[in-house]
């Protein structure tokens, strides 16, 4: 118990999965220590939820060797089933139960002891910001309610290692946020988690190391700053009304490319209101600005940087 | 714990969890599950009663059509639960809850079991109100308390034989649209075809023979035979034959289809 985070949670060597002719996984290599966050980040097809569906024992697969929290994935999936817990893609809440016994069923099935089931419920309730509307069904909730119920349900048996399977898509920005503020709470218990994403600005929120899926192979892997070095940096883009303006403010700036047909500046800067101000002091008041746009590098450019295709799932 | 009381308490949790959804259906479930034979009972009674009261001769023995009806209607109310059985489990194989509990250590039958535990449940039940209103509307019958108690053991074992066979439908069916369409011929043509409303004999000879033979004619005869206090014979153990062989049937339909559909 003295040094769990060098003991590895998920170790894979040439994970392989191919249905009919069709090759969705080949030779994933996955490593992962315990109480890190790791993120697969993935455009759609890419085989992130396949990767989750055959580390959660839900799908057998071909693998050089396969091991979950020290367990077997095939020869001792039983064991592997009590440290882990899963949240799938798609909401798998029970329609017709309250959001309270929800999770009394996921700790009932746990086979929780009576008097810590109702306990560990009240608390993850009230973690998940659910105690309101605990005695309703789902059918009122909104979709980031529905998230976190789903998320709540996968901790009720205090599993060490978690799969989340993009457990933001399809949130507004204040529930991703809160979302993010959760994930990283579960870090701070010491809870393994494998979470799948398309985003790179949340695998590079939440993640200690991000592993990038194209197609079935993984690409790149490495902390989000060993990757954001491989990728074109943030910038913005300042709009002028005249090409006089746009050297008056190349000759300021002293940085940047210009594109004279469209009047645009290019100028390294990432984005953050300190430097944004830097920049439009050092132009003063007498260069017009038409525009300015902050451009930050999304899984596009990633994807372009480490592969040189955009990321638009490819149809075989 | 040993894996028998594991498995014992998986069970009850399923169990647990399909109570409360019929708890919160109830309004849904009282119309499919009661108001509809009673529907039946009254269009075929008042309105088509007088011709097929009529009709039936001797084989009423002089009582009136509701007496002949009910227990076709009973034998309705029971097969009417297929639907709701096998939409429920479907729901399950489509929503993401199976593959929820298979990533945990839930014991494998846990979930069928109680589906089919609580669909009978449900079965009984809506066969208890549909008797209690068709004693309000006029219905007479003859039965001792051993016949009642066969009468429960039979619509008990009918239950129990068509709620695997729903359950298997729930499982091999995509959608649960599907899984509701795939029910109607054990809901509805089945028991049409059979002595439900008129005798088989009475029918054309290119289902006369199958209407006279089919399990559902079994079942509804026999009931029929021990609530009007006609002579039984061995239609009961015909029927509880037919219900032993569908239970099996559907068991091993349906246990083939969970092994196969979350593979
Ligand atoms: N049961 C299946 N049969 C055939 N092909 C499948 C099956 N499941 C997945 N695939 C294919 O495997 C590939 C990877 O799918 P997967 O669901 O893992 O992608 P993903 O990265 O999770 O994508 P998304 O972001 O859309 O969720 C896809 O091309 C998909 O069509
Ligand atoms: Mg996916």
């Amino acid at each position: 118990m003295t040094n769990l985070k060098t003991r590895t949670a998920v170790s894979v060597n040439g994970l392989r999965k191919t249905y009919g002719e069709k090759v969705v996984l080949d030779g994933v290599d996955l490593s992962i220590g315990e109480g890190e966050v790791f993120a697969l980040l993935g455009p759609n097809g890419a085989g992130k939820t396949t990767i989750v569906r055959i580390l959660s024992t839900l799908i057998p697969a071909d693998a050089r060797t396969a091991s979950v929290m020290g367990h077997d994935l095939r020869r001792e999936a039983a064991a592997v089933r009590n440290v882990i817990g899963v949240t799938g893609q798609f909401s798998a809440v029970d329609n017709w139960l309250t959001g309270e016994e929800n999770l009394l069923l996921m700790g009932r099935l746990l086979h929780l002891p009576a008097t810590e089931l109702r306990t560990r419920a009240a608390q993850l309730l009230e973690l998940f910001d659910l105690v309101d509307v605990a005695r309703q069904t789902p059918a009122t909730y909104s979709g980031g309610m529905k998230r976190r119920l789903d998320i709540a349900m996968t901790l009720m048996g205090r599993p060490r290692l978690i799969f989340l399977d993009e457990p933001t898509t399809g949130l507004d920005p204040r529930s991703r946020h809160t979302m993010w503020l959760l994930i990283r709470d579960l870090r701070a218990e010491g809870i393994t988690i494998l979470l799948t994403t398309q985003y790179l600005e949340e695998a590079d929120q939440l993640a200690d190391r991000i592993a990038v899926l194209d197609r079935g192979h993984i690409v790149a892997e490495g902390t989000p700053e060993e990757l954001k070095r491989r990728v074109p940096g943030a910038h913005i883009r300042l709009r002028f009304a005249d090409v006089a303006s746009l050297d008056e403010a190349a000759r300021e700036l002293r940085e940047g490319t210009r594109d004279d047909e469209k009047l645009v500046l290019r100028v390294p800067n990432d984005g953050g209101i300190r430097s944004l101000r830097e920049v439009l002091a050092r132009l003063g008041d007498d260069v017009a600005v038409e525009g300015l746009s902050i451009h930050t590098p999304d899984l596009d450019d990633v994807f372009f940087a480490l592969t040189g295709n955009a990321s638009k799932e490819k149809s075989q | 714990m040993t894996t028998l009381t594991i498995a014992a308490q998986d069970s009850a949790t399923m169990l647990w969890r399909e109570i409360k959804h019929s708890i919160r259906l109830l309004r849904l479930l009282i119309v499919s599950a009661v108001l509809v034979p009673v529907v039946m009972l009254l269009l075929f009674d008042y309105i088509l009663g007088g011709t097929l009261g009529h009709g039936l001769g001797a084989v009423a023995r002089g009582a009136p059509y509701v007496d002949y009806l009910v227990p076709g209607i009973l034998m309705m109310t029971v097969a009417g639960g297929c639907g709701p059985t096998a939409i429920n489990v479907s729901m399950d194989m489509t929503g993401g809850f199976v593959d929820r509990i298979r990533t945990m250590a839930v014991t494998r039958g846990a979930l069928l079991a109680g589906h089919v535990g609580v669909s009978v449940l449900r079965m009984l039940v809506a066969t208890a109100a549909v008797t209690g209103v068709a004693l309000l509307l006029g219905f007479r019958p003859q039965a001792s308390v051993a016949d009642w108690l066969a009468v429960v053991g039979i619509v008990a074992a009918f239950s129990f034989a068509l709620a695997w066979l729903s359950a298997a439908i729930g499982l091999v069916t995509k959608s649960v649209a599907g899984a509701n369409g795939s029910t109607l011929p054990l809901s509805f043509l089945l028991p049409f075809v059979s002595s439900t409303f008129v005798p088989a004999d009475s029918m054309p000879a290119g289902v006369r023979w199958f209407a006279a033979n089919q399990p559902f004619t079994a079942v509804v005869d026999s009931l029929r035979a021990l609530l009007t206090g006609s002579p039984v014979g061995n239609t009961a153990y015909l029927a509880l034959a037919w219900c032993a062989v569908i239970a099996l049937a559907g068991y091993v339909w349906a246990q083939a289809a969970f092994r196969r559909g979350t593979r």
